[in-house]
């Protein structure tokens, strides 16, 4: 099969992904695009060593940065309060500091991880998160970038960084909890 | 240095830890609070599993068979 065609293949996974870390449909489909022509334009970049998917995205998250960078003040943080973070707080955790009730055991971890309907479930979560609390927390987790990287790209502070990762997890730990552990079990 | 600390307070020490190093008294705490507590454990479990869930989820972003 021509390079161009194998490539091409990738599209709508890089799309999803640029979706999830973007938000915004016009510049998810950019940086794909120009992931695919970057890719197209230097065949011989790929050595085939790891597969292309992994070279693709490798290239796909230096755009998604890119976009990042230049829509900086597009991406601007939700303002702390009214974001539901106090509302759930309140739900997990009484008034003297007790859980409202015992979290969960989530069981064997191994089969979750193995479980892919696991993983649209996390994907889930992490799209219902608020979209500012979303990026900062795909840029750390996805992107990997450095607590220092993601404070300058986006104008935070470290305390305000900290705060939106904080709520990110929360609000994933809760979805996770709901969504997959708490499965009803079929009648 | 107060040591005591309610479940919500730990549970927000287990988080905060997964993104920044904590002081030694926090962390003095933490693990007082953890050995005497049968929720929180659970807790620390729980974002343990997530980590683990994200660094596959990064893993699968390459590696998936084409879907």
């Amino acid at each position: 099969m021509p390079f161009e065609l194998d490539v091409a293949e990738h599209r709508s996974y890089l799309l999803r992904y640029a979706r999830l870390q973007l938000r915004n449909d016009a510049w998810a489909e950019d940086a794909v695009s120009e992931t695919l022509l970057a890719a197209l334009s230097r065949p011989q970049a790929f050595d085939g060593r790891s597969q292309l998917r992994t070279w693709l995205v490798g290239i796909l998250k230096h755009k998604v940065i890119d976009c990042l960078r230049s829509r900086r003040r597009e991406v601007a943080l939700d303002s702390e309060e009214g974001d539901g973070s106090a509302e759930l707080e309140a739900l997990v955790f009484r008034a003297d500091g007790h859980f409202a009730a015992p979290p969960a055991d989530w069981g064997d971890p191994e089969r979750a991880l193995a479980s892919r309907q696991f993983f649209e479930i996390l994907e889930l979560c992490v799209q219902k998160l608020p979209p500012a609390m979303a990026r900062v927390f795909l840029m750390r987790e996805w992107l990997e970038l450095s607590s220092d990287e993601i404070c300058k790209e986006l104008a935070l502070t470290p305390t305000n960084l900290y705060v939106q990762l904080h709520r990110a997890r929360l609000r994933l730990r809760e979805c996770l909890d709901l969504n997959w552990f708490h499965t009803p079990s079929a009648p | 240095m107060i040591l005591r600390r309610t479940c919500k307070e730990a549970a927000a020490l287990l988080v905060a830890r997964e993104d920044r190093a904590l002081s030694l008294p926090d962390r003095v705490a933490l693990r007082l609070h953890l050995a005497a507590c049968e929720a929180c454990p659970r807790f620390a479990r729980q974002l343990q599993l997530m980590r683990e869930a994200f660094g596959r989820w990064r893993q699968q972003a390459g590696d998936d068979a084409p879907g």
